[in-house]
C-alpha cells in the first residue's frame, strides 16, 4: 500500500514536471497573462497616447453603478486617440477579481483580454474561444450587450464579471472625446 | 535845422519803432520760450509721473508674478495631494488591491438551501411531507502568495447534528474541501488535500442557483456520488484551444458488501473521516470547452479494490461517465451518463456487477429586466434513468420544473417529479411529489 502511494505521488510529479516542461515556461509568477502597459501598447503600437482621466459625474455613476452591480470607482484611467479607448478593469468573479483590458473603437468592443486571472474556477474566460464573443459588440440603449454570451458551465461568476466589464467600458468610451457621439455611428 | 531835427525824429521813430518790435520780438520770443520752458516743464512732470506709475506697475507687477508662482506650486502640491487621496482611496477599495495584510488575501463565500417536499406515493404509508435546510455551507478561501492559495468548504446538513449512539443523527457536519493549490505555470495547476473527485457536472459545481431542480439529479446523486470528496493530490492543465485535463490520486470508495446498502456506490464514501486508504483511486479527466457555450467532458476512475478489504467478494471498481453541456442564449441542454463496473463473486451474485443511469434536462432561461423584482426566470424539463443495486435505486423518474432568479446568487424554485420504479415490487414506492426550494450563493 505504502509503495503505491509513493507510486502513486512520484507519478503525479512526473506528470507535473512534465507538462510544466512541455509548456515550455518556468513555473512560479502570478497568472498575469499581459502586463497591463503591454496591451495597451499592442492597442495603440508605436503611437500610443499618453494616460487620461474619466471622473464620471454624477449621472454616469448611476449608470455605471446600474451596469456593474456597485459603486463604482472614483475615477478611471483609459488611453485615448483616433476614436479608440484602452481601459484596464477589474471585476470579481466568484470571490477574487479578474483584471481585463478592454479596447473599444468606434463604439464596439475591438478587442477583450483575461490580464490577471486570480479565481479557481472559470479558466475558459481567460482564453479566445471565450472572449472572441466580445468582438464588434456595441451597447444598446438599455445598456445590454448587442448579442448575448453564452455562459461557461462551472465559471458563470467569472463569464458574468467579463460582460460587466465590456458593458462598463463601452459605456464609459461615450464619455470620452474618442467617442464618435452616435449609437448608429456604432452599429 | 528842422530837417535836422526831421532826420532825427525819424531816425529816433524808426529806431523807436525798431525797439519796440524788438522790444516786441524778444517779448513774444520770450514768451515763446517761456511757454517752451513751461511746456517741457509739464511734460517732464507728466514723464516723471509715468516713470512713478511704471515703476508702481512694474512693482505689482513683479509682485503678482510671484503671486502667482507661488498659486501655481500650490496647486501643484493640491493636484499631488488629490491624487495620493485618491489613490489611498482606491486602494482601500479597489477588488485588486492585494494588500499586506492576512484579511485582504483572505475571502468568506457559501451558499445554503432550504427544501419544502410534498411526497404522495403509491403506497400511501409512504408518503410524507417535510422540510429541511438542506444544507448551509461556508467557504474560507486565502492566498498565501499569487501563486499559491487555499481553498476550504465547511458545511453542515440538515440543521443540527445530534450525538446518537448509533449514529443515526439526521445531520452532518463536515469538511468538503480542504486543499492547497499552486500555480506550476500559466497553464498548469498541482493541488493536494481534500478537494472535490473532478467528475459529472454536479460535484464541483452545484450552488443552487446554478442548476435546476430543488433536488440535485439521482443519476449524479447515486452513481456519481455527488458530493463526492477525497483527500490526495491533482494536477491539472488547460490550454487555449479549449482543452482541459485532470489527473488525481486520492483515497477512494469503501462500498459495503453487506446489509441494507450492500454494493451502493453511494454508501461508499468514506468523506475523509479516518479513510481506509488500502487501495487508492485513480482519476483522470478529459473536458473540452472550445467552442462558445459547449461543454463536453470524460471521467474515467479505477479502484483496484472499491471495498478495501480483500477477499470479500466485491474487488475492482471502474467507473466511466460523459456529460454535455450546451448553452445557446437562454436554452441549455444538459445530459449525462454514468456506469460502473464492479468485479467480484459477491457483488455479481447480487447482480450490482453494472450499475448505471442517465438524464437530459432541457431548459430555457429568460431574462426579464422589465419585471422590477425578477432578474429571470427559468423553465426545465428532466429525464432520467437509473439502475442503481437497490431496488429504490432503478427507477425511471421525469420531472418539470422552474427557477425564479430575483437577482443572480439568490433562486427560487418549484418542481414536479413523477418516479416509477422498474421492478413490479417496488410499485408502491413509486411517487408524484411537488418541491420547493429557496437558494443562495455569496
Amino acid at each position: 500500500m505504502q509503495m503505491r502511494m509513493i507510486i502513486g505521488f512520484i507519478s503525479i510529479l512526473t506528470v507535473g514536471m512534465t507538462c510544466t516542461t512541455w509548456a515550455g515556461e518556468a513555473p512560479g509568477g502570478e497568472q498575469q497573462y499581459l502586463a497591463p502597459a503591454s496591451y495597451v501598447k499592442q492597442a495603440f503600437g508605436d503611437h500610443t497616447p499618453g494616460q487620461s482621466m474619466l471622473w464620471p459625474d454624477k449621472t454616469l455613476r448611476a449608470e455605471l453603478k446600474d451596469v456593474l452591480g456597485h459603486s463604482p470607482g472614483l475615477r478611471f484611467k483609459y488611453w485615448g486617440a483616433q476614436g479608440k479607448t484602452v481601459w484596464i478593469l477589474d471585476e470579481i468573479g466568484k470571490d477574487r477579481p479578474i483584471t481585463a483590458g478592454v479596447t473599444i473603437e468606434h463604439g464596439k468592443i475591438a478587442d477583450i483580454k483575461v490580464l490577471v486571472f486570480r479565481e479557481s474556477r472559470g479558466w475558459e474566460v481567460k482564453h479566445n474561444f471565450f472572449t472572441r464573443q466580445f468582438a464588434n459588440l456595441w451597447l444598446s440603449p438599455s445598456k445590454r450587450l448587442s448579442a448575448p454570451v453564452d455562459n461557461i458551465t462551472g465559471a458563470t461568476l467569472s463569464v458574468k464579471a467579463m460582460t460587466r466589464m465590456a458593458k462598463a467600458a463601452l459605456l464609459m468610451h461615450q464619455h470620452t472625446p474618442q467617442s464618435t457621439g452616435t449609437l448608429a455611428a456604432a452599429r | 535845422m528842422i530837417y535836422r531835427v526831421s532826420k532825427l525824429s525819424t531816425y529816433v521813430l524808426v529806431f523807436s519803432l525798431l525797439g519796440t518790435m524788438t522790444a516786441r520780438a524778444e517779448s513774444s520770443e520770450a514768451k515763446q520760450a517761456l511757454n517752451e520752458t513751461l511746456d517741457l516743464q509739464m511734460l517732464y512732470e507728466l514723464v516723471q509721473k509715468q516713470g512713478q506709475k511704471i515703476e508702481q506697475l512694474s512693482a505689482q507687477l513683479a509682485a503678482a508674478e510671484a503671486q502667482l508662482t507661488t498659486t501655481q506650486q500650490n496647486v501643484a502640491i493640491t493636484e499631488q495631494q488629490l491624487a495620493s487621496t485618491v489613490e489611498f482611496v482606491e486602494e482601500q477599495t479597489s477588488a485588486s488591491a492585494g494588500g499586506s495584510n492576512w484579511w485582504d488575501r483572505t475571502s468568506v463565500g457559501g451558499y445554503g438551501e432550504v427544501h419544502y417536499n410534498r411526497v404522495e406515493a403509491e403506497d400511501s404509508n409512504r408518503d410524507f411531507k417535510e422540510t429541511d435546510i438542506h444544507r448551509y455551507v461556508l467557504f474560507i478561501n486565502h492566498e498565501f502568495n499569487d501563486r499559491i492559495r487555499f481553498f476550504s468548504e465547511f458545511e453542515i446538513e440538515h440543521g443540527l447534528v445530534k450525538d446518537t449512539a448509533d449514529g443515526s443523527g439526521n445531520g452532518e457536519v463536515e469538511i468538503e474541501q480542504a486543499y492547497i493549490e499552486m500555480d506550476l505555470n500559466d497553464a498548469h495547476q498541482l493541488k493536494a488535500g481534500l478537494f472535490l473527485t473532478p467528475v459529472g457536472i454536479l460535484n464541483e459545481t452545484h450552488e443552487p442557483p446554478t442548476f435546476y431542480g430543488v433536488e440535485r439529479n439521482d443519476v449524479e446523486n447515486i452513481l456519481l456520488p455527488s458530493t463526492w470528496w477525497e483527500n490526495g493530490v491533482a494536477v491539472s492543465g488547460q490550454y487555449s484551444s479549449g482543452l482541459s485535463w485532470d489527473f488525481a490520486v486520492t483515497s477512494g470508495l469503501k462500498v459495503p458488501t453487506q446489509g441494507s446498502s450492500a454494493f451502493r456506490i453511494r454508501s461508499g464514501r468514506q468523506k475523509t473521516s479516518n479513510a481506509s486508504a488500502e487501495d487508492l483511486a485513480y482519476t483522470a479527466r478529459l473536458a473540452y470547452s472550445g467552442l462558445p457555450g459547449l461543454q463536453l467532458a470524460a471521467t474515467y476512475q479505477h479502484q483496484s479494490d472499491i471495498s478495501q478489504i480483500s477477499g470479500d467478494g466485491l474487488d475492482e471498481g471502474n467507473l466511466v461517465t460523459a456529460h454535455a453541456i450546451y448553452n445557446n442564449g437562454g436554452f441549455q441542454f444538459r445530459a449525462l451518463w454514468a456506469r460502473w463496473e464492479l468485479e467480484g463473486a459477491l457483488v455479481e451474485i447480487a447482480g450490482g456487477d453494472e450499475q448505471s443511469g442517465w438524464y437530459i434536462e432541457p431548459s430555457y432561461r429568460l431574462r426579464t429586466p422589465d419585471l422590477g423584482l425578477l432578474e429571470s426566470v427559468g423553465f426545465y424539463a428532466r429525464l432520467q434513468d437509473l439502475e442503481g443495486v437497490r431496488v429504490q435505486d432503478q427507477f425511471e423518474q421525469w420531472e418539470v420544473g422552474m427557477n425564479f432568479w430575483p437577482t443572480d446568487n439568490v433562486v427560487f424554485k418549484i418542481d414536479y417529479r413523477d418516479r416509477e420504479h422498474d421492478l413490479a415490487g417496488a410499485s408502491g414506492r413509486d411517487f408524484k411529489a411537488i418541491d420547493l426550494g429557496v437558494g443562495f450563493q455569496f
